[in-house]
């Protein structure tokens, strides 16, 4: 049934798209303004309070830069591992005339080192956490710290969100590699996709809540 | 049983379509079962309620007698449900899903599993609101718009499973309108050209296109509300609050106004949300039933599409009152003068297509007409409200409710009954009844007039709304305070002519006269024969074409 559903896997000629690249596309535009609603109560409630904290003393700018650093690059290894799966050649023979199993484990070694990124991201992330909380900062400390927990914590969720996927395609997904492997470059695509969306995110969180 | 089993996990955009329907028609009905018990208490304060008063316990109404806090649970529950539980998923949900995929010529929705995904939220959502009324402290009772620092501190539960509900209502129609968009760009047929779309399409495409960016701010809101509730931050607390002579124990340094702005910021492309795809279907209805093409078809998608644009910029237009500044007063005031003008251009096209039509009046033409004057009066009485100056004597009185229902009741909710004995045909393969018909239309009209006008008369007067007792302790109510009571037997009269309706609904499935394909005589791909396959070759409405060998030529039937 599902596969009657046209331009699921192949481009629509005149719109050159296909559905689900369109689909997320259209999410992350929504993914915007629930971000931008936040950045904009942010900016409402610093402006508004003269009492705001001086930022960069309460959360730790290194710990940050390392957490910025780790997502850019599983951000890089995600292009990498959709890179590897030759997304424009289908099955046929790779540019170097790797095979279709040289090239899917090639994929996993990257796809796998997105998920480890991830998941250090995530661990220093709960580092920080722990470390507010044991001096006894907690959201209801100030607007700030709210605003902090709030946001981050956010899209640390979305970052698990996008952990799970990759997790999907990197186990059981792989299947489709074998039955439908443009459908399944094209997965691995829009899941990129959106793993960028979350790594620019971060990009806006790390100078409005560290550095600012 | 097994049957609704299996619609709850098909994939099928008509099963879900139908979900949809069946389960914002209920909700419907107990939104406007809520509004019941809240008429009764306007036109007879005190007094216990007749019958059915016992059943909501001494918590909510002893002796019948229904409490201050009862009400404002029903008001605000009243609105959340109407707007987000009921007209909202009838009008995107269950129209949307049942007819843009076969007016555009697709096998399907673009994603169909998400399709489901989004029905179950909306389900679970609707569960989580009604469950609110049996929590501890009862529903929600800080009116549908949840203002700040009220909603912040209110004791209970109600407020919490409130925020809940409507984060699971918001990804809902997240991934509906992620839906709608991708199907209506990528699986338009062969031939269907953008400007050879039905104009409900048009609607459907731009209310989708709201859906997906006014809602997620409520999201942000709703998540901030919850900390707030939940984890004591203060994004919406001032400092130096006191409740009940205590000093209130938080950080502060909150904006209240913060809230009202991200609530309307959605709050207002809502309203288009309502009213949209309501123009979508009564546009459809009169092409039908004038037998003409639409008069300024190009306009009105033109217009549908500032019209959605500018609704992103007129938010602040419900926050005059706030002391937000002249200066942006008037720039939202002067968006708000703007918008009016496409929807005038809509309202009037709408108009001027029946002039030299042979109009035929079938019920759900009669519908249709009637949604013409009704959202005229709704919109016009909306232009004192966007101008700052007049808004002021008349902010939060109940000229304002009348307002908005009169857009929203006669207008929306008229124009989807006339898309459902519109497309009932389409959906079971027969005709509901005609003479049932008339008399619920008959009967909802004269009903929703006596209920509705009499509210400008009030709220002139100065009679503000969510008054437990309608007005009757204030001395300047007391020439109109009487009113109250035949709108509200109207408004009984209203729930009893709905008997109709239902009888209709439940008669003509079982034994409706049965139809040919395309009953109506229409032309949209929609009434097409479902075996072969979809191709357009003309424009939608395509109606007594001189030379033509019919008064109307489908747009799937080959040149």
């Amino acid at each position: 049934m599902h596969g009657s559903i046209p331009y699921t896997a192949e481009v629509r000629p005149d719109t050159g798209l296909t559905n689900p690249k369109l689909g997320i596309w259209l999410f992350l535009a929504s993914e915007v303004m629930l971000f931008g609603a936040l950045f904009s109560a942010y900016a409402l409630l610093r402006s508004g309070d003269l009492a705001w904290p001086d930022q960069s003393t309460i959360v730790s700018v290194p710990l940050a830069t390392v957490n910025t650093l780790v997502l850019i690059s599983s951000s890089v290894t995600m292009v990498l591992a959709w890179a590897a799966l030759g997304s424009h050649r289908k099955a046929s023979p790779g540019p170097d005339a790797s095979t279709p199993t040289e090239r899917l484990g090639r994929y996993r070694l990257f796809m796998g080192l997105t998920l480890l990124l991830g998941c250090v991201f995530l661990g220093i992330k709960a580092l920080e956490y722990a470390d507010k909380f044991s001096h006894g900062l907690g959201p209801a400390t100030n607007n700030f710290l709210g605003l902090y927990f709030t946001m981050t914590g956010l899209h640390a969720l979305h970052v698990v969100g996008g952990l799970v996927v990759n997790l999907y395609l990197i186990g059981p997904g792989t299947r489709m590699w074998t039955s439908d492997p443009t459908r399944f470059a094209n997965r691995v695509e829009v899941a990129g996709i959106y793993w960028h969306f979350v790594d620019v995110v971060w990009i806006f969180l790390f100078p409005v809540m560290y550095l600012l | 049983m097994r049957l609704l089993l299996k619609s709850l996990v098909s994939t099928d955009h008509k099963v879900i379509g139908l979900m949809y329907a069946v389960t914002s028609l209920l909700f419907l009905l107990v939104g406007f079962s809520l509004v019941l018990v809240m008429r009764w208490q306007l036109a007879y304060p005190g007094e216990p309620l007749p019958w059915v008063g016992e059943l909501f316990g001494a918590a909510n109404a002893p002796g019948g007698i229904v409490l201050p806090e009862f009400y404002n649970q029903l008001g605000a529950m009243h609105g959340t449900i109407m707007v987000f539980l009921g007209v909202v998923p009838l009008a995107v949900g269950a129209f949307g899903n049942y007819i843009i995929p076969l007016q555009i010529g697709a096998p399907d929705m673009a994603f169909p599993r998400l399709n489901l995904a989004s029905y179950w939220f909306y389900l679970a959502g609707g569960i989580v609101m009604l469950a609110s009324f049996v929590a501890p402290g009862g529903a929600a009772n800080n009116g549908w718009t949840s203002y700040a620092p009220l909603a912040d501190l209110a004791p209970g539960m109600g407020q919490t499973m409130w925020l809940g509900g409507m984060g699971l209502i918001i990804f809902s129609s997240l991934l509906g309108a992620v839906n709608f968009i991708t199907t209506i760009i990528q699986l338009r047929a062969p031939g269907l050209t953008w400007f050879r779309l039905p104009f409900f399409v048009w609607a459907q495409f731009v209310t989708s296109f709201l859906l997906l960016l006014a809602f997620p701010p409520l999201q942000a809101a709703a998540i901030l509300q919850g900390m707030d509730r939940l984890a004591g931050t203060s994004f919406f607390l001032p400092s130096g609050l006191a409740v009940s002579g205590q000093a209130l124990s938080v950080a502060g340094g909150g904006n209240a106004l913060l809230w009202q702005h991200l609530f309307w910021f959605l709050g207002h492309p809502e309203v288009y949300v309502l009213i949209l795809p309501a123009m979508g279907i009564v546009a459809e209805v009169i092409a039908n039933n004038t037998r003409k093409p639409l008069f300024g078809y190009r306009l009105m998608v033109y217009s549908v599409f500032v019209l959605g644009f500018l609704s992103f910029i007129v938010w602040a237009h419900h926050m005059f009152l706030t002391g937000m500044g002249t200066t942006v007063s008037a720039f939202f005031q002067a968006t708000t003068m703007i918008i009016s003008i496409p929807s005038v251009v809509i309202l009037s096209s709408l108009i001027l297509s029946l002039y030299g039509g042979s109009i035929r009046f079938t019920t759900p033409m009669l519908f249709a007409l009637a949604f013409l004057p009704m959202f005229g009066i709704g919109g016009l009485t909306g232009l004192p409200l966007g101008l700052a100056t007049t808004d002021i004597p008349l902010h939060d009185t109940a000229y304002v409710v009348g307002h908005f229902h009169y857009l929203v009741a006669p207008g929306t909710i008229f124009a989807l009954f006339a898309g459902i004995y519109y497309w009932f045909p389409r959906v079971t393969g027969r005709m509901m009844n005609d003479v049932l018909g008339r008399i619920h239309f008959v009967g909802s009209f004269i009903c929703m007039n006596v209920i509705f006008m009499p509210m400008f008369i009030q709220g002139l007067a100065g009679v503000n709304r969510r008054l437990w007792d309608g007005g009757a302790q204030y001395a300047h109510a007391q020439g109109v305070v009487g009113l109250n009571i035949p709108m509200s037997h109207a408004a009984f009269a209203l729930a009893f002519f709905q008997l109709f309706f239902i009888a209709n609904l439940a008669l003509s499935v079982a034994r409706g006269r049965v139809t040919a394909r395309n009953p109506w005589q229409s032309t949209t791909l929609e009434w097409g024969d479902a075996q072969a396959p979809v191709r357009a070759y003309r424009d939608p409405y395509e109606y007594s074409v001189p030379g033509a060998p019919a008064d109307f030529t489908p747009q799937g039937e080959v040149a």
